[in-house]
């Protein structure tokens, strides 16, 4: 699993962070997506897969 | 196969029958005419858009604009057309919508919302305080609901909590679908001459809050705000933040006392509230009549043809209300789990205020229910003055006893 993130899209809206806390961060300043285990573990993968598909702006995507 | 209906008179907003429960309309129009157009209460049609995956494709495809300046863009209430010359960013595409999102993300982020959650916390327990040293019945929405989402929007924009009976008023004729034109173009000029009287005073004085940072770091002749684009932004902050979270307490708190069997789950397992919040958002999807935009170039949805121009309306409820995507939608189900409800909407303008709102809600259910375990409504819940045809959906009045 290879997650990536788009900053120029991302809106901020943390769904990211919210759904996969271990997965994705918000940036302090500016509150944009920061993928933090591009590769995650066996057990964060539900929950990274289940926020790439809330994120709202379309920002996220798997390879 | 692609179809044109002919507008009829079909009246918006449609009525409910449940108070709790979407008009239920919108299930023959999901099942049988996705797509369909209305005539609005201000003149002019739109199309109504009731299908989960539809609402979703409005709401993120740059073919629907939400750009309020486009001759012909919907609206539901008289005065709207005013705020709608010159709109806040709620109302903008890209690439001015995320200039001026990007300003206030910091203030937004989960982080920020944690180190908010104590100050909320003891707002709710003081207020929880006051509340039961009064004599029952007393009216929740004005002695918790609005305080509540009042005091934390102030606090964070660094608007004098003190004022917020001027402006709660004001902003009442705002948001009703009573008002006329004149009512809220008076209410109008009040917000405006106060919140430009509050960005004078942040300028000489400027403090440790979302509205000084403003003034200090983006607008002219420092940044690239303008006074009156401020002016605006704040305005939308100050009403986005106060009406619907109050909306969600009150409504909130009738739709658990009428699930006893929900709220019992609860209560034995709190660890449930999260999953109870993101239930209760798609069960009531207050904001169901908000995301209104307007097809910016001929486009198909449904099988239904949307000419460039043409107002369109994509009904949160509707959504999330669609048993394609939620199995027995009229199950308020605490254990249900989902978070792809669309009731801060989706894409680019999805809800910047989601994460407070969710903390807010956290809070005021784990301690509302706690505090005062026998809490009931005082009158039978049919008879409750709801706010039919506002924009976002909740009760005026809520008598509870305890
Ligand atoms: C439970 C309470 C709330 C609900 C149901 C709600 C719902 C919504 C919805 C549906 C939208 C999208 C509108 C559209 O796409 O046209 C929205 C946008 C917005 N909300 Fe909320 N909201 C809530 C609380 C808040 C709070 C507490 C704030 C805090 C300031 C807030 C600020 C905003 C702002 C600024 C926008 C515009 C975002 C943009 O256009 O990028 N909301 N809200
Ligand atoms: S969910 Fe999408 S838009 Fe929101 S912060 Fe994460 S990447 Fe950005």
């Amino acid at each position: 699993m290879r997650i990536t993130a788009d900053t120029t899209i991302c809106i901020s809206a943390g769904m990211c962070a919210l759904t996969a806390p271990g997965v994705f961060d918000q940036g302090d300043n500016d509150g944009l997506v920061a993928v933090v285990l591009p590769d995650p573990p066996e057990e964060l993968r539900k929950a990274a897969a289940e926020a790439v598909r809330l994120c709202p702006s379309g920002a996220l995507g798997i390879r | 196969m692609s179809q044109t209906t002919t507008p009829d008179s079909r009246s918006f907003p449609l009525r409910r029958q449940c108070p709790l429960a979407p008009p239920p309309e919108y299930d023959r129009l999901r099942a049988e005419e996705p797509v369909s157009k209305v005539r609005l209460p201000t003149g002019g049609a739109a199309w109504l858009v009731t299908r989960y995956e539809d609402v979703r494709t409005v709401l993120s495809s740059p073919v629907f604009s939400a750009d309020g300046t486009r001759p012909g863009f919907p609206t539901l209430l008289p005065g709207q057309a005013q705020v709608l010359r010159r709109p806040p960013f709620i109302r903008m595409d890209p690439p001015q919508h995320s200039f001026y999102r990007r300003m206030l993300i910091q203030e937004f982020t989960l982080k920020r919302i944690k180190t908010m959650r104590p100050g909320i916390q003891a707002s709710v327990n003081r207020l929880l305080d006051d509340l039961l040293a009064m004599t029952p019945p007393v009216d929740l929405v004005e002695a918790f609901a609005l305080p509540v989402s009042s005091l934390v929007i102030c606090q964070l924009l660094g608007v004098p909590y003190d004022d917020h009976e001027f402006f709660q008023s004001r902003s009442k004729v705002g948001v009703s679908g009573q008002s006329t034109a004149e009512q809220f173009a008076a209410a109008l000029g009040e917000l405006r001459a106060y919140m430009d009287g509050l960005i004078t005073r942040k300028q000489q004085e400027p403090g440790d809050d979302l509205l000084s940072k403003l003034v200090t770091e983006h607008l002219e002749p420092v940044g690239e705000l303008r006074r009156d684009e401020l002016l605006m932004m704040c305005l939308m902050l100050l009403n986005a933040g106060h009406e619907t979270t109050a909306n969600m307490i009150s409504l909130g708190t009738v739709a658990l006392l009428e699930h006893p069997d929900q709220l019992a789950a609860l209560r034995e397992n709190p660890e449930l509230l999260p999953d109870a919040i993101e239930e209760l958002l798609r069960y009531l999807s207050i904001a169901d009549l908000v995301t209104t935009r307007i097809a910016a170039e001929e486009t198909e949805l449904s099988g239904t043809r949307i000419r460039a121009g043409e107002g369109v309306i994509a009904l949160l409820a509707a959504a999330d209300w669609d048993p394609a995507v939620f199995p027995e939608p009229e199950r308020l189900d605490v254990h249900r789990g989902n978070r792809h409800h669309v009731a801060f909407g989706y894409g680019v303008h999805q809800c910047l205020g989601q994460n407070l709102a969710r903390a807010e809600l956290e809070i005021v259910f784990a301690t509302l229910f706690e505090r005062i375990p026998a809490l009931r409504v005082a009158v039978p819940v049919d008879e409750l003055p709801y706010k039919h045809g506002n924009l976002a959906y909740g009760v005026h009045e809520l008598p509870v006893t305890w």
